[in-house]
């Protein structure tokens, strides 16, 4: 089986659509390592990618006024136990010009593997990026992730990001995320992770909101079982007219997890107004009773539950 | 079908419900008067088996299996359920999820129009706090309905009524009624109680009336109750 294959056969296993490579009007880049498997761009999309020592490089361009019709596929994976990726990514979305990538990270024989991410991410003015990450660990917990990224997002831009690592196990997560918004611009930030065993997330977020009228959300789900640790940092810093901001933070834990959340809310012009939210603890009592009621046991009661608040 | 014997229920030091004894029949309709913190919500607590609620003394038998020890799921699987006055919400759980936890395959739209609700507005929607008050209590009717309990407690449906309109509750009750269901309607509202088949004054822990809901409802406006005099069953 070729690496190509191999891949798409792990992005089937772990819930996502192999068709994507065939479909000449879908974008994609796949790399599995530091290799370059395929890729492919269309209209007003631009993928410049080179492979670097133990990893690859891209930089993805979208023209001025295009929007893009179908979500671009990234597909980044190591297929063995060991090894390390790095990616460096340089997206430009030039003005007026929209896409939705959607990012597939496949690790799921990992028992020594690095992955780390390294993002700049430029959002023109009226320009719309949707950016969804789904990763897959497997169930080995042998794993280190660290994703960052740098964004600005420019007059009336739109910038709405989804990290979900809701299958198997997390190993060790870094997550460090930070978005510049200018006037009129939004941001909405939304991860959700399920931790087992003895698995680490840390999670830092921060909106920075400083253009007028900007607003920002930055919500996040964790739900730990076993002896599973978290950290959740969620910054927003208010420093324009009119600017709005949201932190909103709920960490569920069971058995021994231990959970933090550290919102963290700055405020510099009067005008500006940021407000934050934290839950932790574990699964409300009340929702359980009223499953039970519906003839749930309770461990279906919590399941439902766990699963519904990282939906 | 629910025999509830001599029941006693101490919350911290304080009794709540004191020799209580109750009866409801197979598809009858029984309607539990009394003022705010007289057990009326502690009874039904107590029938659904909640954390924490225990009968100190006392049976609660359905269909002539005393249940005291069951725990929620247990009961439900007997065929009791409850909706709660304030029912909780939930993230990520949609209404059509909601209304087929245990039946996947099965159309909950005739519940959610039986509860006033357009099943096309409102199966995609989540459970959650985006639904107001009123919107969250037709979703628990509905799911109640769609479940098809031998029994169900329903603890105010009608509390806040701006929230759901009186009709709405009278044809859900109507729909228990049809669908052969008991009914344990715990309620404020003398309209909502008349329609029962029965009804039971509750003061201070015990039954101080049971009845046509007529009779019932003429013995709690004329504080007639001898247990506090009068002096805990103001009407409301």
């Amino acid at each position: 089986m070729s690496d190509l294959d191999a891949l798409m056969k792990a992005l089937g296993e772990s819930g996502g659509d192999q068709a994507i490579l065939a479909n000449s009007e879908i974008a994609h880049l796949a790399v599995s390592g530091h290799k370059i498997l395929s890729m492919r761009d269309v209209e007003g999309l631009e993928v410049e990618a080179k492979e670097i020592p133990q990893g690859i490089s891209a930089k993805v361009t979208v023209r001025a006024g295009v929007k893009i019709k179908n979500p671009v596929h990234l597909c980044f994976g190591i297929l063995h136990k060991k090894g390390t990726q790095k990616i460096k990514m340089d997206v430009k979305l030039e003005k007026d010009s929209s896409a939705h990538f959607i990012a597939h990270c496949i690790f799921p024989k990992a028992e020594k593997v690095k992955h780390i991410m390294d993002a700049v991410i430029d959002i023109g003015e009226n320009a719309e990026m949707k950016y969804s990450e789904t990763h897959y660990h497997g169930l080995y917990g042998g794993i280190e992730v660290i994703p960052k990224a740098v964004v600005k997002v420019g007059k009336d831009g739109r910038y709405l990001a989804d990290f979900t690592l809701t299958t198997g196990r997390v190993g060790r997560l870094n997550m460090d995320y930070s978005v510049d918004a200018g006037e009129n611009a939004v941001t909405e930030l939304t991860a959700r992770v399920f931790g087992h065993a003895d698995d680490e997330i840390k999670i830092k977020e921060k909106v920075v909101l400083s253009g007028e009228n900007s607003k920002g959300l930055i919500k996040t789900r964790v739900a730990l079982e076993d002896d599973a640790k978290a950290e959740v940092t969620g910054i927003t810093e208010g420093n324009a007219a009119g600017s709005r901001g949201h932190v909103d933070c709920m960490e569920i834990v069971k058995d021994r997890a231990v959970a933090k959340a550290i919102p963290i809310v700055n405020v510099t012009n009067a005008l500006a107004k940021v407000t934050h939210e934290a839950a932790i603890g574990s699964v409300d009592k009340r929702q359980v009773e009223t499953l039970m009621a519906h003839g749930l046991t309770p461990e279906e009661a919590t399941d439902i539950i766990v699963r519904g608040v990282l939906k | 079908m629910l025999e509830i014997k001599n029941l006693a229920y101490v919350a911290g030091e304080k009794g709540v419900l004191d020799g209580l004894s109750l009866s409801i029949e197979a598809s009858e309709v029984h309607a539990l008067l009394g003022t705010n913190g007289t057990g009326k919500s502690t009874l039904a607590y107590l029938i659904m088996g909640c954390e924490g609620y225990r009968p100190g003394s006392g049976d609660i038998i359905f269909e002539n299996t005393v249940i005291n020890d069951l725990k929620i799921h247990e009961r439900a699987g007997l065929g009791i359920t409850m909706a709660w006055q304030e029912p909780v919400r939930f993230e990520g759980i949609s209404v059509r999820d909601y209304l087929t936890l245990k039946t996947k395959d099965a159309d909950p739209s005739p519940y959610v129009e039986m509860a006033g609700l357009n099943p096309e507005l409102y199966l995609h929607r989540m459970v959650d706090k985006a639904l107001s008050g009123g919107e969250r209590k037709r979703i628990e009717l509905a799911s109640i309905l769609a479940l098809n309990p031998k029994l169900a407690i329903l603890d105010e449906p009608d509390s806040g009524i701006d929230m759901l309109s009186t009709q709405d509750i009278i044809n859900v009750i109507t729909a228990f009624k049809k669908n052969g269901s008991s009914v344990l309607l715990i309620t404020h509202r003398e309209e909502i109680a008349l329609m029962a088949d029965t009804a039971s004054q509750l003061c201070r822990g015990k039954i101080v009336c049971s009845g046509s809901p007529v009779n019932v409802a003429e013995y709690y406006k004329a504080r007639k109750c001898l247990v506090c005099k009068g002096e805990v069953c103001a009407y409301v």
